[in-house]
């Protein structure tokens, strides 16, 4: 949980107060300025009204050099920024071809597969002059090869259920999937801080969504009792089914979501689970199971099992593991199955490299050393900071964690310092984040070895001193601590 | 007895009378006079101020107690996740052991694939592969990460410069998939309000991007110019507020439900009757129509800059995957904050974005590939135009020729198992690999189903012959009983 002392949340609204006046009156003499020039839309609707795009103009286009910055390397722990000047203050930036060698504390590569792997790649190459880049048809008409196949199989007995059904992005899965098992009359009860393609999912589906605070099992149940017992609204007749939606890993937060609870709740007022791991699969957990096998839930308990490639297995797309009747009606049902692309056949033969060597089936353990070491990582790096005095959220073993930085004028200074000395982080405001709480987000790697991190903690010690984000009071060193039990 | 009650009410009213002719009663208060009727309106007046305190009477409202509202949750019972799961629901697509090339291998069979879209015969060009290796050798295959968080790599921003430069706009915007892209740009720039004039043989993915976007939807005839007219007319007339809601029209450029095509001049021109802005999908049209591949408005002779938004996926005719969308510098820029599957998905796989590279480089150096699809196209018109049964609908350019029955069973239900009983033969016996359109419990479109031959510029004379004779064959032995 994130406390926001009283301070720091007056300086931050103030802050962004003056932006804010700063940012009409640059407008309103825009709006005088361009009174004398003549209008050409004749008669069309702009496509932006004034004050949808204000918090773009005039906020976020002074910090735009943080965000997007674009790599010309794999996005492996260390790798090449591309430096990037502007000529009008930011509005528009231009490529430079001169790079940065930097060190990766911001894309999402949490068992190092990003880069070229000496198992995956000969057998990626193998696949693209078998099967091309892309099939150019969907999965229904000729899109299915012998690889797609094979991975389902694979990946429904890496999770633990019975079957698997892939989709070529992980966006899609949930936009596609939720509208095909529950339409008008059913009812969606999602987690405060779920991910925008579940929302739009949820909102594609047409049935009622109503959320519960987040992570917090209690008042999901008051949520259920309430809406079992007034039933639909208006007509008030019982809800058709009820899908109880949350995720594996947060990724603003870094921490695990309290599975054991919530599926006891659910299971008490048969409702049914669907479970994003979208960051936990392939992340934590003995043998990278995700967040079933870390908080000990059998996967069985949970109806529906979402995952991504994106993150841990260095490819793309998304699954859905379910029982086999579920996934025979997908198969039969669902939009993306029948229109969209499928994946391409090279991603695919990369997930498939990547979990046998997670299973250890390739012959050497390295799949269990990446998940020792990520673990290992992760869990230095967060004490580490905390000892430093930042305040960092997440729960042990979760490999993100965000710092928080809360006001606005220290997220262009972190982002901007940090990479002056070779460290690339990712800095996130709003609207990803609530107003007042931005934050730096730091997602650790198996590829780091242990000198990048000390590395990392020292930039960003030195910047954090020179930014003032140590907000709680630092552990002094152990030496000192003696010395002082000397005296 | 009528008279005894008659003296007991004139006794009891002279009483009263006296009562009130009492010295008291003939007092003078406040220099009012007090007579006996002073009295009884005063006591009328404090009845009706008693009554209209009393507070008026509601049933009671009891909220459920929480015996009661756990017999209920006991007591209320869930539909399954799925419906139960019937005969057509257990068919599995064939699996292909081979790239999807205009020859492929199923069963260990090699087939004749007329199901991929591969429309200029890509698939399996060598220099493609070649430099998805070397990106894949530099890059490795994902990109782990959104756009706007080092998810940027250098040969997204060479990919959308290449396309844009292709089509002759300022900017392009890659997308990492191809069906996400018209569903994330409608909702990034039809807000709640906004009018929405749309053909009713759009397929899902506009249909979702249009359920998303909450404006209000209207759909016109499919392919109907004249429906068209009539609808804009109908939603701009006695509308004087133009300057504050914006309209958009949305079409495809060649339709995946039929396979015609939109006539584009045709439609700018109600537009700037109108004052409606267009949205094009070109996703089987960008590297097919046109004398030099550049699309629906090359074809048309339409210049680039009328079309306000032109979205593409990139899985047909440049055999890669993901989508771009393109337009003027204000459409391209508001998307990269506002459009969704741009900022919350991770971006496209590089190795896939070099493909597009080389796929827009080898069609800009061999526009005589063109020639190949279009006359390939022609034979396989000419070959099908007689079978029995079926009809071909679809536009005599479009690389999607699309057949469906003369005559409708009634059901789409039957209608589909038939076509699909023809396509199983047609794969069995003479190995030709057709499909027919599939059609998802959640698609809104009523257009008739059929059987969908996908043209490539990588197939042979004896191949199109192959298929009109096999379809021929087997569609006239199948639909007997209907002819």
């Amino acid at each position: 949980m994130v406390r926001l002392p009283y301070l720091t949340a007056l300086t931050t609204l103030f802050s962004y107060g003056l932006l804010f006046a700063f940012g009409q009156l640059r407008d309103f003499f825009r709006k005088l300025i361009d009174w004398t020039k003549s209008k050409d839309l004749k008669g069309y609707a702009p496509i932006c009204l004034g004050l949808e795009d204000f918090y773009t103009r005039r906020l976020y286009l002074r910090i735009q050099d943080c965000f997007g910055r674009p790599i010309a390397s794999a996005p492996d722990a260390w790798f090449d920024v591309v430096e990037r000047y502007s000529n009008d203050n930011n509005k528009t930036l231009h490529r430079t071809s001169n790079t940065t060698k930097c060190l990766n504390l911001g894309s999402y590569n949490y068992l190092g597969f990003a880069a070229a792997d000496e198992y995956c790649t000969p057998h990626v190459i193998e696949s693209l002059r078998k099967y091309s880049p892309g099939t150019c048809s969907v999965r229904v008409d000729g899109g299915t090869t012998k690889l797609h196949t094979e991975l389902e199989e694979l990946v429904a007995r890496f999770v633990g259920k019975p079957a698997a059904i892939l989709f070529g992005m992980g966006y899609v899965t949930n936009s596609a999937i939720i509208p095909a098992l529950i339409g008008k009359g059913g009812l969606i009860i999602s987690d405060s801080l779920n991910h925008n393609s579940i929302v739009n999912g949820a909102r594609g589906s047409g049935a009622t969504v109503r959320v519960f605070q987040h992570n917090n099992p209690s008042h999901l149940e008051e949520v259920l009792r309430e809406q079992i017992a007034e039933g639909q609204p208006r007509t008030h007749r019982p809800w058709k089914k009820i899908i109880v939606i949350v995720e594996g890993i947060y990724s603003m937060e870094g921490e695990l979501c309290k599975l054991p609870e919530i599926i006891a709740v659910c299971k008490k007022y048969k409702a049914y689970t669907y479970l994003d791991e979208a960051h936990s699969i392939g992340a934590v957990g003995k043998s990278g199971r995700g967040v079933c096998e870390l908080l000990g839930v059998d996967p069985a308990d949970v109806d529906i099992m979402m995952g991504t490639f994106t993150k841990s297995f260095g490819s793309c797309g998304g699954y859905i593991a379910a029982s086999k009747e579920i996934i025979q009606y997908l198969k039969y049902t669902c939009p993306a199955h029948l229109y969209a692309t499928s994946m391409s056949p090279p991603a695919v033969q990369q997930v498939i490299s990547a979990i046998k060597i997670i299973l250890g089936e390739d012959g050497s353990n390295r799949g269990a050393q990446k998940l020792a070491r990520i673990r290992e990582n992760s869990n230095f790096f967060r004490s580490e900071l905390q000892k430093m005095g930042f305040e960092v959220l997440g729960d042990n073993d979760s490999p993100v964690m965000p710092i928080m930085l809360y006001n606005p004028a220290k997220i262009p200074a972190f982002s901007r310092e940090c990479l002056r000395q070779n460290v690339a982080v990712v800095t996130v405001a709003f609207p990803a984040t609530p107003l007042l709480l931005a934050r730096a987000r730091i997602c650790i790697s198996a590829s780091h070895s242990r000198e990048d991190l000390i590395k990392g903690l020292e930039v960003i010690s030195k910047v954090g001193d020179l930014v003032g984000i140590k907000y709680f009071p630092a552990e002094p060193p152990k030496y000192e601590q003696d010395r002082k039990k000397l005296e | 007895m009528a008279s005894a009650v008659m003296n007991v009410t004139a006794m009891v009213l002279d009483w009263m009378s006296v009562a009130f002719d009492a010295p008291l009663a003939r007092a003078v208060v406040f220099g009012v006079h007090i007579d006996g009727h002073l009295v009884i309106e005063v006591l009328l007046i404090a009845v009706i101020l008693f009554q209209l305190t009393r507070k008026s009477y509601k049933p009671p409202k009891k909220p459920l107690t929480e015996k009661e509202i756990d017999e209920l949750c006991e007591e209320w019972a869930p539909e399954s996740l799925h419906p139960p799961i019937t005969e057509e629901m257990l068919a599995q697509p064939p699996t292909l052991e081979s790239a999807a090339g205009p020859h492929s291998i199923i069963d260990g069979r090699e087939v004749v694939n007329f199901a991929s879209a591969n429309y200029l015969g890509l698939v399996g060009n060598g220099k493609i592969i070649d430099s998805c290796i070397t990106s894949v050798e530099k890059y490795g295959v994902g990109s782990c990460g959104p756009r706007s968080f080092y998810g940027t790599i250098d040969v997204h921003l060479d990919c959308e410069t290449k396309i844009a430069k292709f089509l002759g706009t300022p900017d392009s915007v890659l997308y990492s998939y191809g069906i996400s892209t018209i569903f994330s740009v409608i909702p990034a720039f039809c807000k709640k309000g906004d009018i929405i004039v749309a053909d009713e043989g759009v397929h899902w993915g506009v249909q979702n991007g249009l359920h998303l976007s909450r404006s209000t939807v209207v759909y016109f005839k499919h392919n109907d110019m004249a429906s068209l007219e009539s609808t804009l007319d109908k939603m701009t007339c006695g509308n004087k507020r133009a300057e504050k809601i914006r309209r958009y029209i949305v079409v495809e450029a060649v339709y995946q439900n039929s396979g015609q095509i939109a006539p584009l001049d045709e439609i700018v021109r109600l537009k700037e009757k109108y004052r409606f802005r267009l949205v094009l999908d070109e996703s089987h049209s960008f590297g097919v129509l046109g004398k030099s591949g550049r699309g629906l408005a090359e074809y048309c002779g339409v210049p680039i800059e009328k079309i306000d938004i032109i979205t593409a996926g990139m899985g047909n005719a440049l055999a890669t995957d993901g989508g771009f969308c393109t337009g003027s510098v204000r459409v391209v820029d508001h998307q990269r904050l506002s459009s969704s599957g741009y900022v919350f998905s991770a971006s496209l796989p590089p190795y896939l974005a070099s493909a597009a590279i080389t796929a827009v480089d080898y069609l800009e150096e061999n526009p005589s590939v063109l020639e190949a699809l279009r006359s390939n196209i022609a034979l396989l018109q000419k070959g099908l135009a007689d079978v029995p049964g079926l009809i071909i609908t679809s536009h005599p350019l479009s690389p999607i020729v699309f057949l469906k029955l003369k005559k409708s069973t009634g059901s789409a239900k039957t209608d589909l198992q038939l076509l699909d009983t023809i396509a199983d033969r047609v794969l069995k016996e003479d190995s030709v690999f057709v499909v027919t359109l599939k059609r998802s419990t959640l698609d809104k479109c009523h257009l008739p189903v059929g059987i969908r031959l996908f043209v490539s510029a990588g197939h042979s004379e004896s191949d199109l012959l192959k298929a009109s004779e096999s379809l021929k064959r087997v569609a006239a032995s199948v639909l007997a009983e209907l002819l």
